[in-house]
């Protein structure tokens, strides 16, 4: 096992700066994602720390060992750092069989013939891939051909690993099975992991604690799923950890209303302490709301009911708004489910304000 | 091309100064490769033209451009490359279609036989047409003669439609095989969504599937226009005995006619200069006509495309596409073997004239066949060993590798795609017969030049295809396990370009077997190649034995062919 | 009337591995006017073939397609309609937007087809690309958009002659997630508004439920079921449509002396009453993630294998006998990892727990 310290790390290609000075320190056997939209420089920074990109400032520590620093001009190769990296779009090598590719990092790094099968083997089996041991990869699907990464990936290291979008690739269903069976494995073999992802689902599932990275290549926030999503720091991360509604709110005489162009309609919290500014933003998840009947709530008129199987979204038109809720379809055999037409509240319990919205590209 | 200058995606950006180094050693012995065989050649062209010693001179130049005999060989140029580039099109368009489109039987059968034209040396096909349609002596026209009691011969193959006849039959492959791809790649929904809007076959042809394959048809039409212009193996064969000259003929003409003296090498010069002004100007006129479209055809589900049913159209249009191939394929094939085993030239194609002999002297008899075939064998693989090394060298670079200046690389080792082969010979002889204290000239080392400036580019672009798919990660996943940069290139990156260069050996190796323009300007008494030993036969009057010597050059080429195929397919299985 | 009616529709294929086989055997089906249906299945389960078959780029081998009062395809009499022929409108998954026309010419291109004036164009194509939110990309060139315009220009393309019928052919798969989302409500307000019939074939039960009035599951060739969204998602006729239709738990049970319990677990029953229709004693209870209730004391005893929070909901992991049980839950009770806590089921489906022949072609078919 072995930590990653990165201070400071700033990654320009040409004169635009990818990475801006980001700044963690990844545990022993934790498992770490750094989440944010496409393009918003993850991927680059996951290559600074494998070591196939320069860093323009900064150093990175794998363990205690300083791997790159630019003003100490260090730079030790990918080779010698002892890592395992899975790719988005699994690099197995097409010319060599599961076995050949799984034993070739342990060839590379000196390990005697037999144990090199052996531990091999073991890492297939691992990942369940014994019965193909012998096949090529262009006989294998996607999510066999990831398993054989991952398994490759774990024979070259068993500190660290380097997972850019691993399932990106693989179909829905797939990805949640994999998404299980990745962290199980982390978990069984304690190795840290360093999990690149744009999939606020995936990085939920796995990670003990995500970072979330901005489109300028800053990192927003830091923390364990359960906080990120129940307490995130602004807006940017509030919008890219799940669905979300945004309503401008305007302070008066103690009251909050919502802002509908001249109109202003009652909106029924207590005002939070936290805001100066008299015109902010109340953000809410769909699925923290409640439609409720009884003249309470937000007032609005049901828009759309859709069925979603374990779900029903509704949308509902509040002014000029449209607000969507989602209920859990159990839940809503026992409430009952609204009609198209009617007019309801909606129940804002668990509501956060932020002073401005940020438009991150999600 | 277009693929090959999207750079900078896949590059090595480790920042390991070694690294650096081994790259920049690589890129600058790439430059100093093409700048000895092709830069410098071309410049030796444009010195030998313009300047005499170092004074400059235009005399020569204009001379040659305003000689009335080289004005007529420039125009029979055009001609012929307009209407072979044509016809050669349609053609070429009409049978893709057929094979691609509609519900035509034997479709994959008929797809390798439409290719076989392709294969055909060009100019021993001259010899099979001059064989059946020379005025007097061809065999179809005799049979004409005396059948209907005519005293003109049908048809007259020594002539400039002649010669169009017979390049458009082994240059319509160009467009058939890029069209067909075309249409085999192209997604199906693309037509379908065109039907359920309303629109019946014929209109979605038109519409939809003309316009969306034009691209593959642009650059099929380039391929035989480029074809054509260079091309010296028809037009001499059949040109030369009734006086009519292209200018490759011309420049072969001038150079032969003054028995390699320099005055007569400077003309030539200035002539290619010619040749070389009307090949850009050929292509840039193409490029305005057919100006290709700024998409790529999307790949979609492999689903079967709709096809046309023909209907009763369907056994005349099948008898159409077996008679076509057997015209241009068969005839020939046939004529070549025949006049091969006749006894004597002119007598009836008939059993007791027929014998193994000239198949045995050809073989045994003949010190310089044996030499030809032995110098074609050493210069085939020699060229294609080097060439296939050093277009792998360049490949990598401009694929791979991020330094500056590659695009220059590019252009240089691209550049012999575009120069007439005579052109390129020329531009050798001058640079290799001493002008820099080496010469070369009558050895078949200065062949061999010719043949890697020429050829290079082939396989440099059958190395840069499979190296564009080798992405950059899998390189990475090897350095991450632990391999260093040089076992990463090694372990992973060679193993998986190895097909694209064992194809590019053959790319190569094939071509060169059956080359006539460029080792036609270079041959010395003991450096002749199979080609030119065909045509030095041929031109002697020796018919049989010149035919039993190209039957034999068919049958290795074919050999050779079909090891490509065999060694293309594994590599897609 | 612009219903479609399949009567009898079979199509055989012969393919080098599997040899002859059915792709759609024996087909009834009648969508309503006006109605949004959808085809759902796995991949290969013959839902495009059949879409394909009703476009007219396939033939039958047996039965009969009607649209409206009109036959299309009828094997019997060797009536066959030209796609071009049917006035359907359709859309592909990988767009096939003609990439050398621009946007307008596009839209145009059915039009021009059929004819219609300078002026009639211009004015249906303008209203098209209003309704699919394309205006004024009108001169601009396919290669140039995103995937989502690209499908946009598929949809005005499809809509700009008005027809009764209009082909969806897993339109939205090419596209990420939030875009699915967002296109899959905007074809749906475009039924609403022009009232076309749709057919919509998916391998997404979400996209389908939220999309379509009425939608039917098929698998190898053969229909399942035909339903409502709701009705199918509360009562799947069999384990292979509940468990197509939405995350599922497959847990086998065995009973005997009045008590059930998970096979081989005699010591630890379930709190529910034997099932009715099971003279073998044992069958596959069938349980949605989030119809499964944690509770402190009593239910099916077990403990926490894997806790994870997910947003909207916490999923659990317990391990039942050899099966893992996947819970979620929307309210946190404090439950953490290696806890004992208890199962409680409610709207629990039972099914046969033999296997039968369509389980085993479904196993040679994943094979090969």
């Amino acid at each position: 096992m072995a930590g990653v310290t990165v201070k400071n790390v700033t990654i320009a290609y040409g004169d635009k700066p990818i990475v801006r000075d980001v700044s963690f320190a990844v545990q022993d056997g934790e498992c770490f994602a750094v989440l944010g939209p496409s393009a918003c420089g993850k991927t680059t920074l996951a290559r600074g720390i494998c070591g196939f990109n320069k860093l323009n400032s900064g150093e990175i520590y794998i363990g205690d060992k300083l791997v790159v620093s630019k003003s100490q001009k260090v730079f030790i190769d990918p080779e010698k750092r002892d890592l395992g990296v899975v790719f988005q779009d699994y690099a197995v090598w097409p010319h060599m069989t599961v076995f050949e590719n799984v034993r070739y990092p342990l060839k590379k790094r000196g390990v005697p013939k037999d144990e090199a099968k052996k531990r091999a083997m073991q890492a297939i089996d691992l990942v369940r891939m014994s019965p193909y041991a012998d096949r090529l990869p262009s006989q294998l699907s996607g999510g066999q051909q990831q398993r054989v990464a991952l398994a490759r990936a774990l024979v070259s290291s068993e500190k660290l690993l380097i997972l850019d979008e691993p399932i990106t690739n693989l179909d829905a269903n797939l990805r949640e099975e994999m998404r299980f069976e990745i962290k199980e494995l982390q978990r069984k073999i304690a190795v840290t992991v360093i999990y690149i992802t744009h999939d606020q689902g995936d990085a939920m599932a796995i990670a003990d604690r995500i970072a979330i990275m901005d489109t300028d290549g800053r990192i927003r926030q830091i923390g364990d799923p359960e906080t990120v999503y129940k307490s995130p720091q602004d807006s940017f991360v509030y919008k890219f950890i799940g669905l979300s509604n945004f309503l401008p709110i305007e302070l008066q005489d103690n009251h909050l209303f919502v802002v509908d162009g001249e109109k202003k309609i009652p909106f029924p919290v207590k005002r939070p302490e936290y805001i100066s500014k008299p015109q902010f933003w109340a953000a809410s998840h769909p699925s923290e709301l409640q439609i409720v009947k009884n003249g309470e709530g937000l007032p609005g008129t049901v828009n759309h009911v859709i069925f979603l199987g374990n779900t029903y979204e509704y949308r509902i038109q509040v002014g000029s708004y449209e607000v969507r809720v989602i209920q859990d379809s159990a839940e809503a055999m026992k409430t009952g489910i609204p009609v198209i037409g009617e007019s309801c509240g909606i129940n804002f319990d668990i509501v956060k304000f932020y002073e401005d919205v940020q438009e991150g590209r999600v | 091309m277009k693929l090959l200058l999207r750079t900078g995606v896949g590059t090595n950006q480790w920042g390991n100064n070694s690294l650096f180094n081994l790259n920049s050693l690589l890129m600058i012995l790439c430059v100093l490769i093409l700048f000895v065989t092709v830069a410098m050649p071309m410049t030796m062209i444009i010195y030998g033209t313009f300047f005499y010693g170092f004074k400059l001179e235009w005399k020569i130049f204009l001379d040659v451009v305003l000689d009335p005999a080289n004005i007529t060989s420039m125009w029979n140029t055009i001609i012929i490359a307009f209407w072979v580039t044509t016809i050669g099109t349609v053609i070429g368009l009409f049978y893709a279609w057929l094979i691609g489109r509609s519900d035509i039987p034997f479709k994959g059968f008929m797809k390798t036989l439409f290719i076989i034209p392709y294969m055909f040396p060009p100019f021993i096909g001259a010899m099979a047409w001059g064989l059946l349609l020379a005025p007097q002596s061809g065999y179809l026209n005799k049979l004409y003669m005396s059948a209907t009691g005519a005293l003109e011969p049908l048809l007259n193959i020594n002539s400039i439609w002649g010669i169009i006849f017979v390049e458009i039959c082994y240059y319509f492959p160009f467009v058939f095989i890029q069209v067909v791809s075309a249409l085999e790649r192209m997604d199906p929904t693309l037509e379908e969504s065109a039907r359920i809007a309303g629109a019946n076959q014929f209109y979605v042809i038109r519409r939809i599937t003309l316009p969306l394959v034009l691209p593959a048809i642009a650059s099929g039409a380039m391929l035989i226009l480029i074809s054509s212009l260079s091309h010296f193996g028809v037009p001499a064969i059949l040109g030369f005995s009734q006086n009519i000259f292209t200018l490759p003929t011309k420049i072969y003409e001038l150079i032969n006619r003054s028995s390699g003296s320099f005055e007569g090498i400077r003309q030539g010069a200035a002539l290619s200069v010619l040749l070389v002004i009307v090949v850009v100007a050929a292509l840039w006129l193409q490029r305005k006509i057919l100006k290709s479209g700024h998409y790529d055809i999307i790949r979609g589900k492999s689903m079967r495309p709709m096809v046309i049913q023909l209907r009763s159209f369907k056994i005349p249009l099948l008898g159409l596409c077996l008679g076509t191939l057997l015209f241009i394929v068969v005839a020939p094939l046939f004529i070549i073997f025949a006049v091969g085993m006749l006894k004597a030239y002119g007598l009836p194609l008939s059993l007791e004239n027929m014998t193994l002999r000239n198949f045995e002297y050809v073989l045994f008899h003949s010190q310089m066949v044996r030499d030809a075939i032995g110098n074609s064998f050493v210069l085939a693989i020699m060229a294609a060993i080097i060439s296939m090394f050093v277009g792998t060298m360049i490949a990598y670079v401009v694929v791979k590798v991020d330094v500056k200046g590659k695009s220059l690389l590019e252009i240089l080792s691209l550049l012999p795609y575009s120069v007439p082969g005579i052109v390129l010979a020329i531009g050798v002889i001058l640079m290799w017969s001493g002008a820099f204290y080496i010469n070369l000239y009558n050895t078949i080392w200065i062949i061999l030049i010719a043949y890697i400036a020429r050829y290079v580019a082939f396989a440099m672009k059958s190395s840069s295809a499979s190296l564009q798919q080798v992405h950059s990660s899998l390189e990475e996943a090897s350095r991450s396990c632990g391999a260093t940069y040089t076992e990463s290139l090694i372990d992973i990156t060679l193993p998986l370009i190895r097909p694209g260069m064992i194809a590019g050996f053959f790319l190569i190796f094939l071509p060169v077997m059956r080359e006539l323009t460029t080792s036609v300007l270079l041959y010395g008494p003991f450096s002749r190649t199979l080609g030119v030993a065909i045509y030095s036969i041929n031109s002697e009057g020796n018919t049989v034995q010149a035919a039993a010597l190209s039957g034999v050059a068919i049958i290795i080429i074919m050999l050779g062919e079909l090891t490509l195929r065999f060694i293309t397919r594994e590599r897609k299985g | 009337m612009s219903q479609v009616e399949l009567k009898s529709v079979t199509k055989r294929f012969k393919t080098k591995t599997l040899g002859l086989v059915t792709a759609v055997q024996n087909f009834n089906l009648t969508i309503r006017e006006g109605e949004c249906f959808s085809f759902l299945g796995p991949s290969g389960c013959g839902k495009t073939t059949t879409l394909r078959m009703i476009a007219g780029f396939e033939d039958l081998s047996d039965g009969e397609i009607w649209l409206g009062e009109t036959p299309v395809s009828v094997k019997a009499k060797n009536l066959y309609v030209l796609p071009e022929n049917r006035g359907l409108g359709m859309v592909f998954q990988a767009f096939a937007v003609w990439p050398h026309l621009s946007v307008f010419e596009n839209v145009a291109f059915p039009l021009q087809v059929r004819s219609e004036s300078r002026s009639e164009i211009e004015k249906k194509v303008k209203e098209a690309l209003r309704q699919t939110n394309l205006s004024g990309l009108e001169w601009v060139y396919p290669s140039d958009l995103s995937g989502g315009q690209q499908q946009r220009i598929a949809l005005a393309r499809a809509i700009v002659t008005s027809p009764r019928v209009l082909l969806l052919d897993e339109p939205l798969s090419n596209l990420d997630p939030k875009l699915r989302e967002i296109m899959r409500f905007e074809i749906k307000e475009l039924q609403r508004k022009y009232n076309f019939t749709i057919i919509y074939v998916t391998h997404d039960q979400a996209e389908a439920m939220a999309l379509s009035d009425r939608m039917l599951v098929m698998d190898m060739g053969v229909i399942m079921q035909v339903d409502t969204p709701q009705n199918m998602y509360n009562n799947p006729i069999n384990q292979f449509v509940f468990g197509f239709l939405g995350l599922s738990n497959f847990l086998t049970v065995e009973w005997a002396d009045g008590k059930v319990y998970p096979v081989g677990k005699k010591d630890n029953p379930l709190d529910c009453a034997i099932p009715a229709g099971f003279p073998e004693r044992r069958a596959v209870m069938a349980l949605r993630p989030n119809e499964i209730e944690l509770v402190t004391e009593g239910g099916l005893r077990t403990a926490i294998k894997q806790r994870i929070f997910l947003g909207d909901f916490i999923e659990y992991r317990v391990q039942v006998g050899e099966t893992e049980l996947r819970i979620q839950s929307i309210r946190d009770q404090g439950f953490r990892v290696g806890d004992n806590c208890g199962l409680k089921f409610s709207r629990i489906k039972w099914y046969s727990a033999k296997k039968d022949k369509s389980d085993e072609e479904r196993e040679r078919r994943k094979i090969i």
